[in-house]
């Protein structure tokens, strides 16, 4: 394929200073050798070895503009399998900048995001899992994120969605078989074996579905919702964990009240916090609304902070509360452990048989690190529900899991509807071809174009 | 000129290899679209000769031949003139595969299609056995025939069906003839292979004939046409075709016939390699089934009336291509069939047919221009799948000497395009055989909205005709106008409706409903509505059927629509002819040389290819989207 020369920044845009220009393409070394002196005399740099690094300074023209390392790569052992020049600068995004403007008014054409990983995938380095995987990567937030796209690169929700595919396929081609052959192959009781493997199936696709809550923690951050009787000390909870700093800035005067949301990073997780409006004012008809509303938030929360006031002691609303969160993921706060105890650290863990009770005290800040280390626990024995390893971590894959979920539940409506058999193929296609998207099986013109989309410039 | 020099030499438009089901229809569609045009086959009287069964339809079959009608084709209008039973098959099963077949009185089939290639302007019929195509260039200007005359023409349709150095065997006998004893055609191949065009060995079969007199109807079950006949052709009055019709009658095999047959598989030339061929899997002898099916205790044996002119009966479900003292006794232990007199044998037929994917999606042959070829020569099997070919080989053939583009339906359109893409597209070992399991948009592709699917396209070619088509334009007109009536009008919970829900086992209303909304009921129907839907304007039948299944399957229709958009993406990205796959390194080393050499039209027709893996197809896409922003 007849291809020009790209050029880009491939780092991140950061005030650190340090950065790499990335040049890919049958002109690379050339365009370089335009705008590089290497320190070392005589060196020629379109002679230079693959895969070395050297030393030197960028050039426009008479004016020097940094002072760099340059790494060669001769295709096709580079990532996209083309020539490839990185240039390593330390002076600061504007020089940066400046660097990579040199290289373009020297041949090279800015790149386009995503182009590099969309070269690496036509010259057959990475499939098209991969890079959207490396897509994933670009924009998870945290490690735990990292992690899991790596996993997904690796290919085990892949297995497991090919098994699942595998079976509606069977049922599929037993069908038409039948009714391809009704004299050898009959279709009696069937109905009864296949609404028994729908609902198997359809099983599995929930338990991945609800993975995706694990998913959604990883990259957007766990819905975590704080909940408590009034003084309880929610507010001051709060702010401990946002930071005195953070609370001011985000308080926008009761405006956005209804949705609020605070973003933190508790030991690399992120925390999602919902509906912090009404748990920050301490009005306390408003507060009570607060509860009444957190209440309602806590259904779809994935965690949940409860804070308990050690000093009062439990009283009726507390049942309430423990009552609606049963099946929920919680801590328990058992705050104020700097007054004195109205009942022991030892008696509530036994009220809240099993849950974690931390004692805690939001105006000394303690409790915070074992905070900490309990949510990490959470978060991965969570994980472990799904003692394979398997979690979504993308919109689109778990859209399409809802969806194949969804054509399932049609093939069992029209069993129960006593629709001809024959009708049944249509929504198992879709479910297999949906499932497919996932895997890649499932050409999709829309997929493919997409990825592509979501990579920023330099990958 | 030398004496022995002069030749008889003439000139046509198109020339029609063949005059079998696909050449018949080839031969008309050219010919009625204005084109000179001859037909060759080596017996006249054998033209739409019915080999094998004597039916016309069934299965996925019958769709294909509406579909034909409704473009404009002959088999349909042919079929309703001369059957002697018509029954809709799977009326238990849901609209998409109620499939119609019926029974044909062999002789009159014949007959009467004869009748009408002889009364086609255009169109001659010429007893001569084609031995070679002659090409100048890569375009086809010619045939010749063995007597050594010579046939210019601008473009020629191949259909020789079973007769390329076709061998009739059962046992140990082998004679070198097409079926009935008919002259095989056995010189032609050589010239193709010239050519290079690479040619495969197929290999079908029939079963015994037998004297009627011979059967104990008695111990079978006999099996009646439907009381209401529906017709074939959307052009024939039903009322026109009410007759009285004949039985065909079922019965069984059983553990003696199978022990007989286990007995002697080394004397059946299939097991004993003496058949090269490879044989259908789908439309197996009686002796695959026993080793296939070895746990089934019995198969059906349908007795089928040959015509109404003879007593020979068919034994559908027994072809065989073993020994004949070996079939006389195993026919013989079926039940009625105890004292049956073989009138033929049944026999395998080994023949020579092409690789079809050395054709493009319109029939014609990628290396040679004006060259277009359909029917078992294009290694399908059956007559239904033979006839579409062989009209879309002639539209297209037409076409191309017009000058205009050729016509493909795609596998959202019809049977007949998921057939032909099929056959052009993967690779097949054995006769093809259309199957509603083929069809992934079954549902959209039904029998009885051919006409609705396919009369405007048959329009366009120009074999369907101007009154034809608007009464085709009203139908539809008429369906989507009681839709909307249906959809419109809200009944309440008068005692009246309640009452008619009740005895329909129906929920009672609590709340206002659109007449629609109750068709979808599935205790419900269009029909039984009728009694409480007052302003029900008189309608065809035709019309009220669309009503009902476009409502009540509403659900599924349009999940099956919006699968039939994601095809389109990628039908509708075509790959450029001169496409270089080699410069993608993308693809596997299997796809770009599959791709290379099969050079697909678009990437739907890609994805379909085996050895394209669907990661090949992503890297196609995004490469042509690369190339389109350069």
């Amino acid at each position: 394929m007849e291809t020009d020369t790209i050029a880009a920044i491939a780092t991140a845009m950061t005030d650190s200073g340090i950065g790499i220009v990335r040049i890919s393409g049958k002109e690379a070394l050339w365009v370089l050798s335009r705008i590089f002196q290497p320190k070392k005399r005589g060196l020629e740099v379109t002679k230079l070895p693959s895969h070395t690094v050297t030393y030197g300074h960028v050039y426009d023209g008479e004016t020097m503009i940094d002072e760099v390392l340059v790494l060669y790569m001769k295709g096709p052992h580079s990532y996209t399998a083309e020539d490839t020049v990185e240039i390593d600068c330390h002076g600061g995004v504007l020089v940066m900048k400046r660097v990579l403007e040199t290289v373009v008014r020297n041949g090279a054409r800015p790149a386009q995001a995503g182009e590099f990983t969309k070269r690496a995938f036509l010259n057959g380095r990475i499939d098209l899992s991969q890079a959207e995987a490396v897509a994933e990567l670009i924009h998870s937030k945290n490690e735990y994120a990292r992690k899991s796209s790596l996993r997904q690169l690796k290919g085990s929700v892949s297995e497991k969605i090919e098994r699942l595919r595998g079976r509606i396929l069977y049922e599929t081609a037993f069908l038409e078989a039948a009714l391809d052959d009704p004299e050898h192959m009959s279709l009696d009781g069937y109905r009864e074996r296949l609404r028994g493997t729908m609902a198997e199936v359809k099983g599995e696709i929930k338990a991945l579905i609800d993975s995706a809550a694990g998913g959604r923690m990883l990259s957007e951050g766990i819905k975590t919702v704080i909940l408590g009787k009034p003084n309880a000390g929610k507010s001051s909870v709060l702010n401990l964990l946002l930071g005195e700093e953070r609370a001011i800035v985000t308080d926008v005067a009761g405006t956005t009240r209804d949705t609020l949301e605070e973003h933190l990073v508790l030991g690399g997780i992120s925390l999602n916090l919902m509906d912090t409006a009404g748990i920050r004012d301490t009005e306390d008809i408003v507060e009570k609304i607060g509860v009444e509303r957190a209440m309602d938030h806590a259904k779809d929360a994935d965690l949940i902070l409860y804070v308990v006031d050690s000093a009062a002691g439990l009283t009726g609303e507390d049942e309430r509360i423990m009552e609606a969160i049963q099946e929920k993921q919680a801590v328990i706060l058992f705050n104020k452990s700097d007054l004195e105890q109205a009942l022991t650290v030892e008696e509530a863990k036994e009220l809240f048989a099993g849950r974690p009770v931390i004692s805690f005290s939001a105006r000394e800040g303690t409790g915070l690190s074992e905070l900490t280390d309990e949510v990490s626990r959470l978060f991965f024995s969570g994980m472990v529900r799904f003692n394979d390893e398997i979690y979504i971590t993308s919109a689109r894959q778990k859209h399409a899991l809802e969806k194949a979920f969804e054509s399932l539940g049609q093939v069992e409506t029209s069993i129960e509807n006593g629709m001809p058999e024959d009708f049944y193929s249509i929504d198992l296609m879709d479910a297999y071809e949906t499932l497919g998207l996932i895997t890649g099986e499932t050409v999709s013109e829309d997929l493919a174009l997409e990825i592509f989309d979501k990579f920023c410039m330099g990958k | 000129m030398a004496e022995e020099d002069k030749i008889l030499e003439e000139s046509y438009d198109v020339v029609v290899v063949g005059a079998g089901h696909a050449g018949c229809e080839a031969a008309l569609a050219c010919a009625r679209l204005g084109l000179d045009t001859i037909m060759f086959t080596v017996s006249v009287d054998s033209i739409a000769l019915m080999p094998c069964n004597p039916n016309i339809g069934g299965s996925s079959k019958g769709h294909l031949v509406r579909e034909l009608d409704a473009l404009g084709g002959e088999m349909g209008k042919n079929i309703d003139k001369t059957f002697i039973q018509s029954k809709m098959l799977n009326r238990s099963k849901g609209p998409a595969v109620h499939s119609l077949r019926a029974q044909a009185d062999k002789q009159s089939y014949t007959g009467e299609m004869r009748r009408t290639l002889e009364n086609t302007e255009h169109l001659t019929i010429r007893q001569a056995e084609v031995s070679e195509i002659e090409t100048e260039g890569d375009r086809i200007v010619g045939i010749g025939t063995v007597s050594g005359a010579r046939y210019r023409c601008r473009a020629a349709v191949l259909a020789t069906g079973v007769y390329l150095r076709a061998r009739c065997i059962f046992g140990n006998v082998s004679n070198p003839t097409g079926p009935n004893g008919l002259q095989a055609a056995t010189h032609l191949t050589d010239s193709l292979k010239a050519h290079g065009i690479a040619m495969y060995r197929f290999k079908t079969g029939t079963p015994a004939r037998v004297d009627g007199r011979s059967i104990d109807f008695s111990k079978m079950e006999e099996q009646f046409g439907d009381e209401r006949i529906v017709p074939f052709s959307f052009t024939t009055d039903p009322d026109d075709i009410q007759r009285e019709q004949v039985s065909c009658w079922l019965t069984y095999t059983n553990e003696e016939t199978h022990r007989i047959i286990r007995e002697n598989l080394d004397r059946s030339p299939l097991f004993s390699g003496f058949i090269e061929g490879t044989g259908p899997r789908y439309c197996p002898s009686i002796e695959d089934k026993v080793v296939r099916f070895a746990d089934k205790e019995r198969h059906q044996v349908f007795i089928e009336p040959e015509g109404e002119y003879t007593n020979e009966m068919y034994l559908g479900g027994m072809s065989s291509s073993l020994p004949e003292d070996v079939q006389h006794a195993m026919y013989r232990t079926v039940p009625g069939l105890e004292n049956v007199k073989i009138v033929r044998n049944a026999y395998a037929i080994e023949y020579d047919c092409i690789d079809a994917r050395q054709l493009y999606p319109t029939l014609e042959f990628r290396n040679i221009k004006g060259l277009f070829s359909g029917g078992q020569f294009n290694g399908s099997s059956g007559y239904e799948e033979a006839a579409v070919q062989g009209f879309m080989a002639g539209v297209n053939a037409a076409r191309s000497v017009r000058g205009q583009e050729g016509i493909v339906l795609d596998r959202s359109q019809a049977y007949i395009g998921v057939l032909i893409d099929d056959l052009v597209t993967k690779e097949s070992h054995e006769p093809y055989r259309m199957m509603t399991s083929r069809a992934e948009y079954r549902l959209l592709l039904r029998q009885d909205n051919a006409d609705l699917r396919l009369t405007q396209i048959g329009h366009e070619i120009g074999l369907i005709d101007e009154e034809r088509y608007r009464k085709l334009l009203k139908k539809k007109e008429l369906i989507r106008e009681e839709i909307r009536r249906l959809e419109g009008t809200t009944v309440g919970g008068t005692e009246k409706i309640q009452r008619f829900l009740e005895k329909s086992g129906s929920t009672l209303l609590k709340n206002g409903v659109t007449l629609a909304e109750l068709v979808k009921r599935p205790e419900l129907s269009y029909e039984a509505l009728g009694e409480i839907d007052e302003g029900r304007p008189f309608l065809p039948p035709a019309v009220r059927e669309q009503v009902e299944i476009d409502l009540k399957y509403e659900g599924y229709l349009k999940r099956q629509e919006s699968q039939v958009r994601q095809f389109k993406k990628l039908e509708g990205k075509r790959l450029p002819e001169d496409f270089d796959y080699e410069a993608i390194k993308g693809l596997r080393k299997e796809a770009m040389q599959k791709l290379n050499q099969l050079r697909p039209v678009n990437i739907g027709q890609a994805s379909r290819i085996s050895g394209v893996s669907p990661a090949d197809i992503s890297v196609l896409l995004v490469y042509l989207e690369q190339r389109k922003n350069h």
